[in-house]
């Protein structure tokens, strides 16, 4: 009895956790480099539409999956333009990329409301999925979950491991200290921005072409501004962004799964179940939150003439 | 660093200028006289494969039925002053004929329909009228307990799930329907529902879907704003489902289509129209039921049988004759109160005051 339990929430956990992890990374890359990206909503819708037409048009999910990435990363790149070359107020930007992105994914998915496609399906590992009880726990998804974690660890690993993420890292501390060392502060914050926008993009497009497997208007349904908090929950770290999806993911796999149960309690309340999980465990667990944040995150490069 | 202002803001103005230029220089290349000019407000988006693409449907079976109609047509217009603000200016484009279609636009509307006594509205679902407001619905209950009568015969399991938006009456009311018409033929159905919370979030309504799915329900029911995310993922799973808003859900579930529920407005829409160009039109409460041309049923999928289908056919023919009521009692609520008496049966007029789940479904209301 409790098996069914455990795997039916298991599995819904991982679902709504997995497009939260792609955002989250995305939003810590960006921020890393010193950008707050408010559009974040906004590049996944793209990445949403753009991913889910690929499919339609082409019946190739793994190319709607590039496709996604790669519109998520030209729309960043427009973002990057506003705030790095402009030099425009990030927060406004953000948003104003954000309504952007809803109107501009309306738009191009006019007419794929409605559409069929195949999408990407579970595939299951040979082997593995047949073990009783884990198999369908852990080794029966579609390969955007599969890879979700092992590119949580390789952003870590580009981040602190290598002299690109490094100078990334040291452009979102001190761009002024960063430009003296002989770094071009606004190449890397296009190019974080770049990386980021992939990661929004495949974002939306696990909505689009995985979970749900249809475009709807504003599908991500403030996706994107949970991952701009869950980037300060798991304190700008790819790492624990993975718990920190998976947390939020679960809690409203959970609250859906105690409503099918019939648990006796107010749907009303159930739904803040996610919210109030993540207020508890920011209580529990917030700590010294400045320390964390990349030192200019926010603040405009001016140059330094 | 100095930067040349004008060479990054002249080209905006230009692109500026030409955009003023194509949306009000030119003269409209539209008919020069047309009969009547018909204002529509949209809340959401026109394609959302649900609620107001019904509606801009209708919009559009109406401008085929009468060419000489001419529409202005806004979508995403927000329940509030905003609406009021679109209603005025199409009426200063000369439209004569305002069709609000959202439930939250009844309020602003009854305001701009006292400022213009000549230009006549109606309303969706409202609950006020005016002299020159008319409100329209059409109720649902009927066709879902029909829908019940096919789930319950189809269902191997005896469970079925449904996913809905909020716990509105008028929802609860369909739900209830849809779980008395399965038990009128298999008393051992059960129900669960889960609430989303929401109209429009496909992510959320999947994993609904499979936490119903998990608990061994086979029959999948929706009242959300597109219909396609559960549908599609009980088809994934080898369950049924009963589609509602947009008949064109079908082809998401080759094999496990039930059956569903749409609105279709064409027609109530031509006639407004031809009632305010020849000068008959008035004010009215305007309910479709199943006998109406508002409520459609779609084509039963392969799953359900012949024997099935012919048992609906019959309770349909009864519903149509008055012989038939959806509530009549006694029915019990799932706390196991007495809602309706033996011999009684909860109105249509009553169903907003349903806050209510039949016996033998598993949910809470509040």
């Amino acid at each position: 009895m409790i098996e069914p339990i455990l795997t039916g929430l298991l599995v819904g956990s991982i679902h709504s956790g997995t497009p939260l992890l792609y955002a989250t990374l995305s939003e810590v890359v960006g921020e890393r480099a010193g950008i707050v990206n408010l559009g974040l909503e906004g590049v996944m819708l793209v990445g949403a539409v753009v991913g889910f037409a690929t499919t339609a048009l082409t019946g190739n999910a793994v190319l709607g999956v590039l496709a996604a990435a790669l519109a998520g990363g030209l729309f960043n790149l427009f973002f990057g333009f506003l705030v790095i070359t402009r030099r425009a107020n990030q927060l406004a930007s953000g948003l104003a990329m954000m309504f952007c992105g809803v109107g501009l994914s309306a738009l191009l998915g006019v007419s794929f409301v409605g559409s069929k496609i195949k999408g990407l399906d579970e595939v299951g590992i040979p082997v593995l999925s047949d073990i009783p009880l884990a198999g369908p726990m852990f080794f029966n998804y579609d390969i955007l979950v599969y890879l979700a974690g092992p590119i949580a660890v390789l952003v870590y690993w580009v981040l602190f491991f290598t002299r690109w993420g490094l100078s990334l890292r040291a452009v979102g501390e001190n761009p002024t200290a960063a430009f003296a060392a002989g770094k071009n502060p606004h190449l890397r914050q296009y190019q974080a921005l770049f990386l980021a926008g992939i990661m929004g993009g495949i974002a939306g497009a696990h909505l689009s072409i995985a979970l749900a497997k249809t475009w709807q208007e504003w599908m991500t349904a403030g996706r994107g501004f949970i991952a701009v908090a869950l980037v300060i929950f798991s304190k700008w770290h790819p790492l624990r962004a993975i718990f920190g999806s998976l947390l939020f993911g679960g809690a409203i796999a959970l609250q859906l799964q105690m409503q099918a149960w019939g648990v006796p309690i107010s749907p009303f309340l159930l739904d803040m179940l996610p919210y109030l999980l993540s207020l508890g465990v920011l209580a529990v667990w917030g700590g010294a939150r400045r320390l964390a944040a990349p030192g200019s995150l926010g603040r405009v490069f001016q140059g330094t003439e | 660093m100095r930067r040349e202002r004008g060479a990054w803001v002249r080209p905006l103005g230009i692109l500026a200028s030409l955009i003023l230029v194509l949306n009000f220089g030119f003269p409209e290349a539209a008919p020069a006289q047309a009969k009547l000019k018909v204002g529509v407000l949209h809340i959401g988006s026109m394609t959302d494969g649900g609620y107001n693409q019904a509606h801009a449907e209708g919009i559009a079976v109406m401008k085929k039925n009468l060419p000489e109609v001419e529409v202005i047509e806004v979508e995403n217009v927000p329940e509030t002053a905003d609406s009021e603000r679109v209603m005025e200016s199409m009426i200063k484009q000369g439209a004569k004929l305002i069709v609000a279609a959202s439930f939250g636009y009844l309020d602003p509307t009854l305001r701009v329909a006292k400022k213009y006594p000549d230009v006549k509205f109606v309303h969706p679902a409202g609950y006020k009228r005016a002299p020159n407001l008319t409100t329209y619905w059409a109720s649902t209950p009927e066709a879902f307990y029909l829908m019940g009568i096919a789930a319950g015969t189809t269902t191997k399991t005896n469970k079925m799930g449904f996913v809905c938006a909020l716990p509105v009456s008028f929802f609860l009311a369909n739900v209830n329907a849809l779980h008395l018409g399965a038990r009128s033929v298999n008393p051992k159905v059960e129900t669960r529902i889960v609430f989303t919370g929401t109209f429009l979030d496909p992510g959320k309504e999947a994993t609904a879907t499979n936490a119903l799915l998990d608990q061994g329900s086979d029959v999948m029911g929706m009242i959300v704003d597109s219909p396609i995310t559960v549908v599609q993922t009980a088809e994934k799973r080898g369950a049924y489902s009963v589609g509602y808003h947009y008949l064109g859900v079908q082809k998401f579930a080759p094999k496990g289509w039930i059956g569903g529920v749409a609105f279709t407005w064409g027609g109530l829409y031509t006639r407004f129209a031809k009632q305010v160009m020849d000068g008959t039109w008035m004010s009215e409460n305007i309910l479709g039921s199943l006998a109406s041309d508002m409520i459609t049923l779609a084509p039963f999928g392969p799953a359900v049988s012949p024997e099935a289908i012919k048992m609906v056919n019959d309770v349909k023919k009864s519903f149509l004759d008055g012989k038939k009521e959806v509530f009549a009692g006694p029915i019990k609520d799932n706390k196991g109160a007495e809602r309706v008496k033996a011999g009684e049966h909860w109105s249509t007029d009553n169903l907003g005051k349903m806050d209510w789940l039949a016996e033998g479904i598993i949910g809470q209301t509040k």
